[in-house]
C-alpha cells in the first residue's frame, strides 16, 4: 500500500507528465503526421503518375498503331485513285491528240479543202481566160468577115456599075470621058471599063404551064422520076452553100416519095366537085325539080294535080285498111277500144290524136 | 368611123378574088392601127366570114385573112378571145399545114399574137394542135418563118410550166438549139428568148434545155453585135442559173461568168439588167460560187454599173447582186469592200431621190456585207455619216476585230476613229452602248478619257482650280 500512496502522490505528477509528454508528442505527432502524409501523398502521386505515364505510353502506342492502320488504308485508296486519274489523264491527253488530228484532217479534207478550193478557183479563172480568148477571137473573126463581106459587096457593086456603064468606054475615034487627052494616063475607071464584060439584056423566061395535078404525080411512083418543069434551069443560079449535109440524107430527103396528108390528097377544088356531085344525085332522086316550099300555094286557087304514082284507083291506101278497125268510132261494133295485152308503143297510141294538125289546113 | 367596115364587108364576098384579097388587106390594116377599129371589126361580124372563107380560098386570101386575125388579136385579151370564139383557131391551124411559107408565116404570127396575152388563150391554141405544126415550121428553110415560129413557141411557153412542157414534148428544144448558130440576128434573139421562156419555169425544164448542149455555144451570142441578142442570151443564162447550185456550177465551169461580166461591160442601160441579175443568182447559191464570181472580176464591173447607171431599178439589182456576193464570209466582204462600193451604197441609201425599192435593197446589202466585213479601212468612213441602225453593225465589227489586232488598234486611234466613237451617244443598255464599251475596254483609260469630248474643258478646269504649292 505504499506504492499506491506513492502512486497516488505521484499521480498528479504522472498526470501532468503524462499530459505533457502526450501533448508534446502530440505536437510532434501532428508534425510527424503531416510529414508522413506529405511523404505518402507525394509517393502515391509518383506512383500514380508513373502509372499514368505508363498508361499514356501504352495508349499512344495503341493509338499510333491504330491511326497508322487507318491511314494506310486511306493511303491505299488515295494511291489507287491517283493512279487511276493519272492513267485517265494520259488517255485523255492521247485521245485529245488523236481527235484534234482527226478533226483537222476531216475539216481540211472534206469540209473545206483549201488546196482543192484554190485549185478549183484557179481552174475557173483558167476557164474564164480561155473563154475570153475564144470569144475575143470569135468577135474578131466576125468583124473581119463582115469587113470582107462589105468589101466584096462594094467590089460587086462597082463591077455592076462598070458593066452597066460599059458604053462610056473610049473607042479609037472618040476618047471616052475617063480618057481625056489632057491626062498623062487614063483614069483607073477607064481600065476597069476595058476589062469589064458588057451586060447582056436578060430575056424573060417563058411562062410555065399549069403543073399537072397531084393524081398525075402519084402515077409515077418510081423514086427518081420526079417531074421537072419545062426547060432546064440556068446553070449559074445561086452560089454554093456550105457546110453540106450527108449526101445520102439529102438525096433521101429530096427524092422522098410523096406522102400527102389526107387533106392534101384531095383535089384542090374538092368542095366544088362534091357539091356538083350532090346536086347531080339530087336531080336523079328528086321527082320534081321545084323546091318544096310549104304553104307556098296556099293563096293560089290551084288544083292539086296528083302525080301519076298516086292517082290510080289502086291506091296503096285501100289495100290494108279493111283488116283494121275503121277510124270512125260510130261504126265500131262495141264501144270500147281494143285492148292490147302488151303495152302498145306510145307513139302509135297517139296516132291521129296528138300529132300536129299541120297537114290539115284549118 | 364613116361606116367603112360595113362597106368593106360585102366586098369580102365579091366574085373577083382580087377584090376579096384587097378588102381583107384593107380590113387588116384598119384593125392593125388601133384597138377601137379592131373592136369595130369584131362587132361587124366579119370574123366568121373570114374564117369560113379561109378554108377554101387561095393563098393570097389566106395570107390577108391571117393578117386581119393577127391585127385584131394583138391589141388585148378580149379581142383575142373574140377570135378564138369564132373558131378561127382551126382555120389558122389548117393554114399552118399549107405549102406556101408566106401563109404559114402569117398563120404562125397570128397564133403567136393570140397566145401572147394570157394562159387560157395559150391553152386554147395548144388544144387545137398548133404546137407540133409550129415545131415543123421551125425546121423550114425560110428564115422569116423560123423567126415567127420560134417567137410563137416562146409566147406559148411563157405562161405556165404545163404549156412549156407541151412545147418540149413536141421536140422544140432540139430544133431551137440548132438555130442558135444561125447568123441572122433577129432569129437568134427569138430563139434565145423562146428557150429562156421554156427554161424559166422549173428545174427539169432548165435541165432539158441545158442537155441540148447550148453551153458553150450560147456564150458566143454574148459577143454578138446586136443588143437584143446579148440581152436575150443573158436572160436565158439567168433563167438557167437561178434554179439550183448545180446548174450555176455548170455555167461557171464553162466560163459563163466571165463571158457575162464582159458582156455587162460592153452594154448600157436595160440590156445590162439580166446579166447583173445572173451574177446575183450565181453568187447567192453558195460561197464557192460567190468566190468564183469574185475571181472572174465581177465585183469591179458591178461597182462600175452601180455608179454609171441612171435608172433606179438597175441600181437596185446591182445592189442586190453585190449583197449576195459579199454576205458569205469575211473574204467575200473584203473583196466587195476593197472596191469602194460601200460608200456608194450608203449614199444611195441615204439620198432622198432614190426609190423605196432601191433604198431597201441598199440597206439589206449594206447590212449583210457589214456583218461579215473585217476590213477596217473600208469601215471607217461609215463611222462618220452612217445612220444609227447601220452604225451599230459597224461598231459591232470594230468590237470584234479590235481586241485581237494591235496594229488595227493603233490605226483606229490615229485615224480619229476612237474620237468619233466617244462622240456617239447611245442609250445605256442598248447594243450600241455595249459595243462602245467593248471598244473602250481595248484601250487604257487615259487614252479613252483623252479622246472623250470635253476633255480639254476638264483639263482647263483642273488648271484653274489648281493651287500651286507656296513655300
Amino acid at each position: 500500500m505504499a506504492t499506491l500512496a506513492r502512486l497516488q502522490a505521484r499521480s498528479s505528477f504522472i498526470e501532468n507528465q503524462y499530459y505533457f509528454r502526450n501533448s508534446v508528442v502530440d505536437a510532434f505527432r501532428k508534425k510527424e503526421n503531416c510529414a508522413a502524409v506529405k511523404i505518402q501523398s507525394w509517393f502515391r502521386g509518383c506512383q500514380v503518375r508513373a502509372y499514368i505515364r505508363h498508361l499514356h505510353r501504352v495508349a499512344i502506342i495503341i493509338q499510333k498503331w491504330w491511326r497508322g492502320y487507318l491511314s494506310r488504308k486511306l493511303y491505299q485508296l488515295k494511291v489507287e485513285v491517283a493512279y487511276y486519274t493519272m492513267k485517265m489523264d494520259l488517255y485523255n491527253a492521247m485521245a485529245v491528240r488523236i481527235q484534234s488530228r482527226w478533226r483537222a484532217h476531216k475539216v481540211r479534207k472534206y469540209c473545206f479543202n483549201y488546196f482543192y478550193y484554190k485549185q478549183y478557183l484557179r481552174a475557173v479563172s483558167e476557164a474564164n481566160e480561155t473563154i475570153r480568148e475564144i470569144l475575143q477571137e470569135y468577135a474578131e473573126s466576125q468583124e473581119s468577115e463582115e469587113k470582107k463581106a462589105k468589101l466584096e459587096r462594094e467590089e460587086k457593086r462597082r463591077e455592076e456599075d462598070t458593066r452597066k456603064t460599059h458604053y462610056l468606054l473610049s473607042t479609037k475615034q472618040i476618047p471616052g470621058i475617063y480618057n481625056s487627052p489632057f491626062r498623062k494616063e487614063p483614069d483607073p475607071w477607064e481600065l476597069r471599063l476595058q476589062k469589064a464584060k458588057p451586060l447582056v439584056p436578060r430575056r424573060r423566061r417563058v411562062q410555065q404551064e399549069h403543073c399537072p395535078e397531084l393524081t398525075a404525080w402519084l402515077a409515077c411512083t418510081s423514086v427518081r422520076s420526079f417531074p421537072r418543069p419545062d426547060g432546064l434551069p440556068p446553070i449559074t443560079t445561086k452560089p454554093c452553100q456550105g457546110p453540106f449535109r450527108n449526101i445520102n440524107e439529102v438525096l433521101e430527103q429530096r427524092y422522098k416519095p410523096l406522102e400527102p396528108t389526107l387533106r392534101a390528097a384531095q383535089p384542090v377544088d374538092e368542095l366544088k366537085r362534091a357539091r356538083e356531085e350532090f346536086r347531080r344525085q339530087e336531080r336523079v332522086r328528086n321527082i320534081s325539080d321545084k323546091m318544096f316550099l310549104p304553104f307556098s300555094s296556099h293563096h293560089k286557087k290551084e288544083n292539086y294535080m296528083p302525080s301519076l304514082l298516086s292517082s290510080s284507083k289502086y291506091n296503096p291506101g285501100s289495100c290494108r285498111k279493111q283488116d283494121f278497125r275503121s277510124e270512125n268510132p260510130r261504126r265500131w261494133v262495141c264501144d270500147k277500144d281494143f285492148q292490147t295485152i302488151f303495152p302498145s308503143i306510145d307513139l302509135f297510141a297517139k296516132y291521129g290524136k296528138s300529132y300536129s294538125k299541120a297537114g290539115q289546113i284549118v | 368611123n364613116s361606116g367603112i367596115i360595113s362597106l368593106l364587108r360585102p366586098l369580102l364576098l365579091d366574085v373577083v378574088p382580087t377584090i376579096q384579097q384587097t378588102a381583107a388587106l384593107a380590113l387588116g390594116r384598119l384593125a392593125n392601127y388601133s384597138d377601137d377599129l379592131a373592136e369595130a371589126v369584131v362587132k361587124g361580124d366579119i370574123l366568121p366570114q373570114l374564117v369560113y372563107s379561109l378554108a377554101e380560098q387561095n393563098r393570097f386570101y389566106k395570107k390577108a385573112a391571117a393578117f386581119v386575125l393577127r391585127a385584131v388579136g394583138k391589141h388585148s385579151p378580149q379581142r383575142a378571145q373574140a377570135i378564138v370564139d369564132c373558131g378561127a383557131l382551126d382555120a389558122l391551124v389548117m393554114c399552118l399545114e399549107d405549102f406556101d411559107p408566106g401563109v404559114k408565116e402569117a398563120a404562125a404570127w397570128a397564133l403567136g399574137c393570140i397566145s401572147r396575152h394570157n394562159a387560157e388563150l395559150s391553152q386554147a391554141v395548144v388544144d387545137v394542135g398548133a404546137v407540133p405544126l409550129l415545131v415543123l415550121c421551125v425546121q423550114e428553110p425560110e428564115v422569116a418563118l423560123k423567126r415567127i415560129a420560134s417567137s410563137a413557141l416562146g409566147d406559148i411557153s411563157k405562161h405556165s410550166p404545163e404549156l412549156a412542157q407541151t412545147a418540149v414534148d413536141a421536140g422544140a428544144i432540139a430544133h431551137l438549139a440548132q438555130m442558135i448558130l444561125n447568123p441572122d440576128a433577129k432569129l437568134k434573139h427569138q430563139v434565145l428568148s423562146a428557150l429562156g421562156q421554156i427554161a424559166k419555169h422549173s428545174v427539169d425544164l432548165a435541165e432539158m434545155v441545158v442537155e441540148a448542149e447550148i453551153f458553150p455555144v450560147v456564150l458566143t451570142c454574148l459577143k454578138d453585135k446586136d443588143e437584143y441578142v446579148k440581152k436575150s442570151a443573158c436572160t436565158l443564162i439567168r433563167e438557167i442559173a437561178k434554179h439550183t447550185p448545180e446548174l450555176s456550177q455548170l455555167i461557171v465551169n464553162t466560163g459563163g461568168v466571165a463571158a457575162v461580166t464582159d458582156c455587162i461591160g460592153t452594154c448600157r442601160g436595160n440590156v445590162r439588167l439580166p446579166g447583173i441579175m445572173m451574177l446575183g443568182y450565181v453568187a447567192a447559191h453558195s460561197e464557192n460560187l460567190a468566190m468564183a464570181v469574185i475571181i472572174s472580176k465581177g465585183v469591179p464591173q458591178l461597182s462600175i454599173c452601180l455608179s454609171e447607171e441612171p435608172e433606179d431599178h438597175i441600181k437596185a439589182a446591182t445592189a442586190w447582186a453585190l449583197g449576195q456576193i459579199g454576205r458569205h464570209t469575211s473574204e467575200h466582204a473584203r473583196a466587195v469592200a476593197v472596191t469602194n462600193t460601200l460608200p456608194v451604197l450608203l449614199s444611195l441609201y441615204m439620198s432622198a431621190g432614190s426609190s423605196e425599192d432601191l433604198q431597201m435593197k441598199c440597206k439589206k446589202a449594206i447590212k449583210s456585207i457589214l456583218q461579215k466585213c473585217t476590213y477596217l479601212p473600208a469601215l471607217e468612213p461609215f463611222l462618220y455619216d452612217a445612220p444609227p441602225n447601220i452604225l451599230k453593225h459597224v461598231l459591232g465589227q470594230f468590237s470584234k476585230v479590235l481586241p485581237h489586232d494591235s496594229e488595227a488598234r493603233r490605226l483606229f486611234v490615229t485615224s480619229g476613229g476612237l474620237k468619233k466613237v466617244q462622240e456617239i451617244q447611245a442609250e445605256p443598255g442598248s447594243l450600241l452602248q455595249e459595243y462602245i464599251n467593248s471598244i473602250n475596254n481595248c484601250y487604257p483609260e487615259e487614252v479613252v478619257r483623252y479622246y472623250s469630248p470635253g476633255y480639254s474643258d476638264t483639263l482647263l478646269q483642273r488648271v484653274e482650280s489648281y493651287q500651286p504649292l507656296t513655300n
